[in-house]
Order: structure tokens, then sequence, then C-alpha cells
């Protein structure tokens, strides 16, 4: 019988679930595929969630499973995105420009513009300076761009392109006038992650502009405080960056802001450029007073390039998130400007711990896993602290050693984090022997957690763990991304998530009709 | 019809070309043409498969793409390394809409991402040691898997390691297939030559494996090649082939096994959906083992009706008489889909930008619903699949060869067809200009769109575009 018919239209799911293409698939798998008996793969699925094979799968020296890290130029093309006028440019093979505009199209629904320079085989053998000659006189022709921002695949980065003297030659050579920024940045792959390449970025964006000009600077002469996001995919943590400065009136230079670019409406217009970080800002930020780097643990490179050359404090300062890093982070700005934190802050926190005290019964002792970039998660972990839950594990692929040390002193010193094991370099793969191990209530993260989530599902619902979706990329639900996960606006964004996951957990679980008719509560 | 004359639509291209600089023009032109359905051959009027031109902002992939991404990824019981740094391992993670039935992380690993994660001293002093241990390690956690790919990126060829040494020493020492594929993305100069290299690595590592153990086959064992199910697209097609009598023993790719790739030397017909992607290994079977090839199209009732009657030719008169069975089945359930959604679609543009096969042959399905395509083209086509295409198109429509993201906006801002079917990269461009866009990619998450039931669903799916309310709210009242 046919299935799909005018007035029943089934998609992929349910469709394949009916009879006739269960029965189809399973007669390829019985003949044609030669697949292990069902009962030796349900038991070495048992095998692969037990603590023997935990031991084994941290045995790993080599593989990287389900990492939970991306490379060097995505950061960097975000990166230069948030300038404004700005065409991201990327020195190598073509294919990676149509993986980063994917990654991002997928996450934040919107087009992303960046072209490559299409090197091939002969630009292996004789380097990529035909192609950078070229590639920037057509950029410059058909997007007509403000700046070019150039970075680098790891294939530019082996054969060892000299970046700085192509760009040099092709201005001389006349491809593109003299005076057009074309600021560039080495991006290789097999370095860092998608956070570092921001960073590198951002050094070459600051170091073209401001290089001839840091020692003529005047520190605090234009009275700005300069603020870098780093890797940021919450569009509203660029929005709410602005908002306090603008409620504390203290003049800033956002430094990468492609709030606009990545959120343009549809009013029958494509806009290629709009939004982002004014170029004459950019030159002028050796004169703020001071310049804060809101992901501390991946703006190394920044940071040694203003240490090294500017005169500013360069005030260390923790990622804005939860309650008490946003207090410390809005006094750092009321410090540094000498402007005091307004009323209407005062108020936004107060409803913040008003949340806190409101939710406090159904997150107090709630058992969390997290994994992510270094900042966020170190952001997280101290904002579950605070509100009395207890992070399990808490994991970050592309954090280092020292952000390992910093973060179980974070953990020690509160009652919440005695038990919580931090986890360093390592993978998903590796997360999900951790929660078939010790199992959280939920975890937290990007949306490829899901695939954990189903897997400790089908150990048995009572091993289940549920993901609830912050970070980045979030591919499967939508207009996460324009959430705010920083100061007390993203704190509240976070409780309310994490408050409600609790609550439709214990719903979904509370659903037996005529059996779990109690603790199904209207009013929670 | 066309929306532009002949004269509108070769002015309108050389107007979109007027901003390139002199070099990059005449380039560009090449791959540009207004179609003449009446030319055989498409090398008279378009150039493909040349390198894209640098800093233009190219819809195309890499080598890479075409090997892990279409070609071995959705083998599902093989584990298939991206070795390299992580990244192309990560973009092209479960994006593709492969879908398969398995355990995975026992049997199945299509949607895992395998790296080696390359660090700067693996670029140093090589990788093929990291390699070996890699190979060790899966075992050891994956013991049920069947054998493994690697995937090489771009430093592979670069630094000179040897992974093909590397396979043959584990693939030893395993006993089982680990197979080198030297599909760095610096290769060639779109997914395609990935393809080519892919399809060439199973001729040398996968056909010859059971030489002297085939599975016994019988008279009506096909395989199908070239459909990577995606939205389940390979199991809506598997089904009609099975009704009409056919055995369809062997899916490459999607949701395929080792075993079937290898098995498939012994079958009576290789029936091949996306020609693009595996022409030649389906060249080679015929040269090796004497298995014929066709083509077919599965989108939309027409093309599937001529292919299943083009398919049953090859065989005896059961097989005719079970094709005309399945289509005397199906009629009239189409004949009610067509009925419902033809009056909803009738006359709408379609202007398509896509890979494979589906610049071709997605334009009959949007006939039966009564659409016309008035634009179509090309990322990674070569000149074979621009000569099955002219005849497809009607007269003075367009066609472009890897369009850049500049003609292409300037191409459907000119035309302002009813419909754009791209990809992701496209997708959201062209809704903001109030352009309904549908991923012809992945079926922007439905599908599948082969077979009966995909038609069916194709067709609701292209009316719920064309027709939702939101493109009608774009302009504020008061303005």
């Amino acid at each position: 019988m046919a299935n799909n018919s005018v007035d029943d239209i089934k998609p992929c799911f349910p469709l394949f679930g009916e009879p006739e293409y269960r029965e189809n698939m399973k007669n390829k798998q019985d003949k044609y595929e030669e697949r292990e008996s069902m009962e030796k793969l349900e038991e070495t699925f048992q095998w692969t969630t037990s603590a023997e094979y935990k031991e084994l799968n941290f045995q790993r020296e080599a593989v990287t499973i389900n990492p939970a890290k991306a490379c060097q130029p995505l950061g960097a093309v975000l990166c230069s995105l948030g300038f404004k006028g700005t065409l991201p440019y990327v020195h190598g093979s073509q294919g990676c420009v149509a993986y980063f505009r994917t990654y991002f199209n997928r996450h934040f629904k919107e087009p992303v513009a960046c072209v490559s320079d299409s090197m091939t085989e002969d630009a292996a053998v004789f380097g990529g300076h035909k192609n950078m000659d070229a590639g920037l006189k057509n950029a410059l022709a058909l997007y007509k761009p403000e700046m070019i921002a150039v970075s680098t695949t790891c294939m530019a980065e082996v054969i060892g392109d000299d970046l700085h003297s192509f760009i040099t030659n092709a201005k001389v050579k006349g491809h593109v006038p003299q005076d057009l920024p074309v600021p560039s940045a080495h991006t290789p792959s097999f370095v860092g992650s998608h956070t570092t390449g921001w960073d590198g970025m951002l050094e070459g964006i600051i170091r073209y502009f401001t290089l001839d000009k840091h020692e003529s600077a005047v520190v605090g002469s234009n009275g700005k405080i300069n603020l870098v996001p780093g890797f940021e995919t919450y569009l509203g943590n660029y929005r709410i960056l602005k908002r306090y400065m603008e409620e504390m009136d203290v003049p800033y230079t956002l430094l990468s802001d492609p709030s606009e670019v990545l959120d343009t409406p549809a009013d029958g217009e494509y806009r290629m450029y709009v939004g982002g970080t004014e170029l004459e800002d950019v030159k002028d930020t050796p004169n703020a007073i001071d310049t804060l780097l809101l992901q501390p643990w991946s703006l190394t490179k920044t940071k040694k390039y203003l240490k090294d050359t500017w005169q500013q404090p360069i005030s260390e300062i923790n990622p804005p998130m939860g309650l008490k890093w946003t207090d410390e982070y809005l006094m750092k700005v009321s410090q540094l400007s000498g402007k005091p934190i307004p009323a209407s802050i005062e108020l936004e926190r107060g409803r913040l711990v008003d949340m806190m005290t409101d939710s406090h019964s159904w997150l107090h002792g709630k058992r969390f896993s997290l994994y992510g970039d270094p900042d966020f998660v170190m952001g997280l972990t101290n904002f579950l602290l605070e509100l009395g839950a207890e992070p399990v594990h808490v994991m970050s692929n592309n954090a280092n050693k020292r952000w390992g040390k910093a973060m179980s002193k974070i953990l020690k010193s509160s009652p919440y984090g005695q038990e919580t094991e931090v986890h360093v370099g390592t993978d998903l793969w590796h997360f999900r022997s951790l929660v078939f191990d010790r199992k959280p209530d939920f975890m937290i993260g990007n949306s490829y957690g899901k695939f954990i989530q189903r897997d400790t599902k089908h150990k048995g619902l009572e091993h289940e763990v549920k993901l609830i979706r912050l970070g980045f990329p979030i591919f499967d639900r939508h207009h996460l991304h324009r959430m705010t996960t920083l100061g007390y606006e993203g704190a509240m964004y976070i409780l309310t998530t994490l408050v409600n996951a609790v609550l439709e957990d214990l719903d979904s679980k509370t659903t037996g009709y005529g059996e779990t008719d109690y603790n199904y509560d209207l009013v929670r | 019809m066309s929306v532009l004359t002949r004269e509108e639509a070769q002015s309108l291209i050389e107007e979109v070309l007027e901003v390139y600089p002199e070099e990059s023009k005449k380039d560009r032109l090449k791959h540009l043409t207004v179609n003449d359905p009446s030319i055989t051959q498409s090398k008279k009027c378009i150039t493909s498969n040349r390198k894209s031109l640098p800093g233009v902002m190219t819809i195309r992939g890499c080598a890479y793409a075409g090997s892990k991404g279409v070609v071995w990824g959705p083998i599902k019981d093989m584990i298939h390394i991206s070795h390299g740094p992580v990244g192309c391992g990560q973009y092209s993670r479960a994006g593709r809409r492969n879908y398969y039935v398995g355990y995975t992380g026992v049997n199945a690993f299509g949607t895992m991402n395998f790296t080696s994660d390359f660090q700067e001293r693996d670029v140093v002093f090589g990788g093929d040691k990291k390699l070996e241990k890699i190979v060790h390690e899966c075992e050891a956690l994956f013991p049920l898997m069947k054998g493994m790919s690697v995937q090489s990126e771009c430093p592979i060829g670069l630094i000179g390691d040897d992974i093909e040494a590397v396979a043959r020493k584990t693939s030893a020492a395993i006993n089982k297939p680990v197979i080198p594929v030297r599909c760095e993305g610096f290769r060639g100069v779109s997914q395609s030559l990935g393809h080519h290299i892919a399809n060439d690595a199973i001729r040398d590592w996968v056909l010859e494996n059971r030489k002297d153990k085939m599975r016994e086959t019988g008279p009506y064992d096909v395989a199908v090649i070239g459909d990577y199910n995606i939205g389940g697209d390979a199991w809506a097609s598997r089904i009609l082939l099975e009704e009409m009598g056919l055995n369809v023993v062997a899916q490459w790719s999607g949701d395929g096994t080792l075993a079937e790739m290898e098995n498939t030397p012994a079958v009576k017909l290789n029936l091949i959906h996306c020609y693009r992607s595996m022409n030649y290994i389906s060249r080679h079977m015929e040269a090796k083992y004497g298995i014929p090839w066709m083509e077919y199209n599965f989108f939309g009732p027409t093309k599937i009706a001529e292919s299943l009657r083009k398919i049953a030719e090859q065989f005896d008169d059961k097989i005719k008489e079970g094709a005309e069975k399945v289509i005397a089945k199906y009629t009239p359930i189409m004949e009610g889909i067509i009925g419902k959604y033809r009056p909803r679609l009738e006359g709408k543009k379609v202007m398509l930008y896509v890979g494979g096969l589906r610049p071709r042959h997605v334009i009959g399905a949007y006939e039966d619903l009564g659409m016309e395509v008035v634009g179509t083209g090309y990322e990674f086509g070569h000149n074979d699949d621009y000569d099955r295409t002219i005849k497809e198109m009607g007269d003075s429509t367009l066609i472009y060869d890897d369009v850049t993201g500049y003609e292409f906006e300037k191409f459907v801002e000119k035309v302002q067809p009813d419909l754009v079917g791209s990809g992701i990269k496209e997708k959201y461009i062209f809704q903001k200009m109030g352009i309904p866009f549908r991923q012809m990619h992945s079926w922007d998450y439905s599908g599948p769109y082969h077979g009966y039931d995909g038609f069916a669903i194709f067709a609701r799916d292209m009316d719920m575009t064309i027709n939702n309310p939101c493109w009608d709210s774009f302009k504020a009242p008061w303005k």
C-alpha cells in the first residue's frame, strides 16, 4: 500500500515508521548488510556504557571522537564580520570557506558573506601569490568592501605563504588601492581552535590600525573603554554590552560587533554590510582608558599585543556571566570611567536576584554536566554555583591546563563544587562515558549533545540525560542565538532556561495517567 | 516560456558581468549562457569544471567534501577518519542528512566525527604514526566496525605522509580494510575531483575484496548507485524497485554498508541516480565485470514512470509487468496530489542552483506541478551534465556554471522567480529579498523527495513555501 496520499502526506518522520518501510529496511539489514545479531549489538552497546569502556576510552592518545571545537579561520571570519563594511577573505582552499559559511548559516539562520582565493594544486607548488592578487582585485570589484580582513587555511600555512608581503605587493601592483585596509592574521587550523582564531584576527586588525599610533596615544584621552567580546555567538550579548555602557553613559568601542549584519530584517533587501565597529573607532582605541577582554582565556594574543605596545592597564576581568561576575564587571567599568552604576541597572540586578529566590528550590542541588568553549564554561559554572546547583562534569575541549587549574580553584571554593570533575582537552565521546559513569540530572552544551541524550535514553529511561542547549553551535533549535547569556539579563535567560528544563522534565515524568497523578502539579 | 527573450537574457549576462575586472569578465562569460535546446553539445555554449576565480564567493566546496561528505561518509558501518586538522570533520558532521539505521557508536558511525585533530607537531613531524595509532584505538573502542577510510585533509598531501603504507600495515594488523583516500581539499577545482578520487579508492581497495566469496546472486539483483539517502531518498526509491520485483542488494552509499559495496560486482545492473558523483565506478564495473549501468530519475511521477519502464526494459516480462503494476497503483494517488497542488503552483517560475543531478533531475517534478524552471546551473558539473541539461530546459532560459554569489543575486533580482531552489549559503539572502526558497541539497530538513512517496512531500513543501503568508508581510503597513 502506498503511504503518502493527498489527504495524508508524511515526511521522513513518521513515513519511515510505516510497516512497509520498516519491513523493507529490515529486509535490507538481514539480507545484505551482514549486520551482527541484535543481541550482539545490544551487548556491545551496553559495554560502551560501562566503567570498563570508560577506562579504555580515556586511554586514547591519538584519535579525537566528536570534538567540541572547530578550527581557527572560523573564528577569524566571525571576528571580521563585526567590522563596518568588512569582507572576510580566507587565503587558501575554497572548501573551507564553504564550510565556514554553512556552519554559521545553520547557527544564525542568516547569510554570511566571505570569500576565499581558491588555491589549488598549482598554488600548493608555487604559493598563493597570484591567488591573492586576483582575489583581492575581484573581491573589491564585486563586493566593494571598506576593508578586507585576510585569514588563512591550513593549506596556505603549511606551504608557508607570507601574507604580509603578498598583501603589500598586491597594493604596490595596484590590484587594490594603497589606502584600502587589508589587515591579516595567520590562522592555521592545526593550532588552537575557533576561539583563538577570533583572537588572532582581532589582533591583526588592531595591529593594522594602531601599530603606528600607540606611541603617540594618550591613554584615556578619548574617555572611552574598549570592549573585546571574543568568539561570541549570542547576539543579545553584543546588545547588552552596548546597553550597559549607554545606561552608564560611558563612551566605548566594541571591538567587533556583528550583531547587525547577523540579524538583518526581511523587508525585500539583502544587506551584505550593515552595522559593525567603525574603522575610525579602531584607530582611536589606544587613546581609551582601558581595554577589557571579556573572554580572557581565549584572547591571549590580543592581550599580549596590547600589554606589549599599549600603555593601558588591560585590567583583568572575568567573563561577565552570572550575578557576581556581572557585578564585578560593572564595578570595573564604573571604576575606570568614574561613572556610577545607574539605578536602572541596579533594578535589573534586583530582578535577577528576585528570580533566583523564586526558582532556587528547583535548582538547588540539581546536578549539571557541561561542556563548551573555555570562557563560556567557566562563566556558566560560576553561575551554577551561585544558584546552588552542582556541576558534575565541567569540560572544555579547547582549554588549556592553566584553565583547568583555575576552574578547579573556583569549584573548590564553593560548597557546591566539591564533587565536580574538570576535564580539559577531551571530546564528546569522553563526555558520553562521563555521563554514563556519573549521571547528572542534565547536560548543558551545544546541539551535538543530542546524540549523547539519545544514547543515554537507550540504556533505559532512568539513565537518560537531557540536553539543555546553551553554547555554539545550536543547529536544531530556532533563534536561540538571539538570546543573551551575559550580564544580569543573560543570567535571567540562563536561569529561565534551566528552571523550565527542570520543570518540563518533572512534568514528563509525572504524566503517567492513573499512575503518577501526584506531583503533576498545576502550580510550581 | 522563459521570462526573458533571448536578447534580454544575453544582455542581462553582459550587464551583470560589467562590474568584473576585464580578465575575470572574460572567464566568467564562458560559464554563462542562454539556453538553446536544439544545441546537442554543451561545449559549444558553456565551459565547466574549471578553477573558480579567486575572491568571487564561489559556492563550491572541495575534494574532501566530495569524498568524505558525499561518497564515503554515508557508508555507515565503517569509520571515516577526517585526517588532518579538526575543522573539516566538524563542519561536515551530520549536516547532510544521509539517513541510516543502526546502532550509532556500535555498528554504525554516520553522524559521528572521527578526526586526528592535527597539531603543529603533526604537521612538522608527520601524522603517519598518529594515524597508525588511531586505527588501533578505533578497533579497540569499536570492535564491530567493518573497516576504516582515511579522508585526507589539505596538509596530508603537502607534508608527504605515506598514508597508503599505514593503511596496508594497519589493515593487515586488524584484518579489516583500511582505505587511504587522497582527497585533499586543494586537489581539483570543486567537490567533483573528490568524487572521482573516492570512486577510484573504492575501485582499488573495495571491489576486489571478495573475489572468490561473493554472495550468490539472482537474475533480479541490482545496485542503487549515487543515492545518498538524503531525508530517506534511497528508501523511498528501493521500495519501488522491490515492489516491481527487483532485489536491491546494494545501496551506494546512503544507508550503505561495506558488505553491499564489496558484493556489488555480482549484480546484474547498476542503477545510477547521481551520475556526476558515481559514473566513474559504474563505468569501471562495466569494463571490468561487464555490469551494464543506466541512469534513472525518480523525481516526479512523469520521470518515475519513464524510469521504471526503462529499468524494466532490461529485464523479463515479470519485471515489466511488475513495473506496470507499480505505475498503475501509484498513478491515481499522484493524480490526487497533482489535483490538489497544481492549481496552487501553476505557472510559477523556479530558478535552481545545486550540485550533482538535481539541476536537471528535478525539472520534471516541477513540470508535473505546472511550474517552470527558468534558470539552472551546477556547482561542480562537467560538460556531460550540461549536455543532459540543455534538452530539459526551455528556450532562452539561463544556464550558469559555478555561479558566483554576486551573479546569482543579480540574475534573481532581474528574473524575479517565484521560487529559488539552492543551498543554505544562498537561502537567507533570497529569503530577505522576499523570494521563497527551498534548500535542494538537504530538502530543508524534510524529504524524501525521491519516489512516489517523495513526490507527495515535494509537492506539499513547494506549496507551503511559495504560498505561505509570510511573504506578504515584508512591507510595514504604514510605508
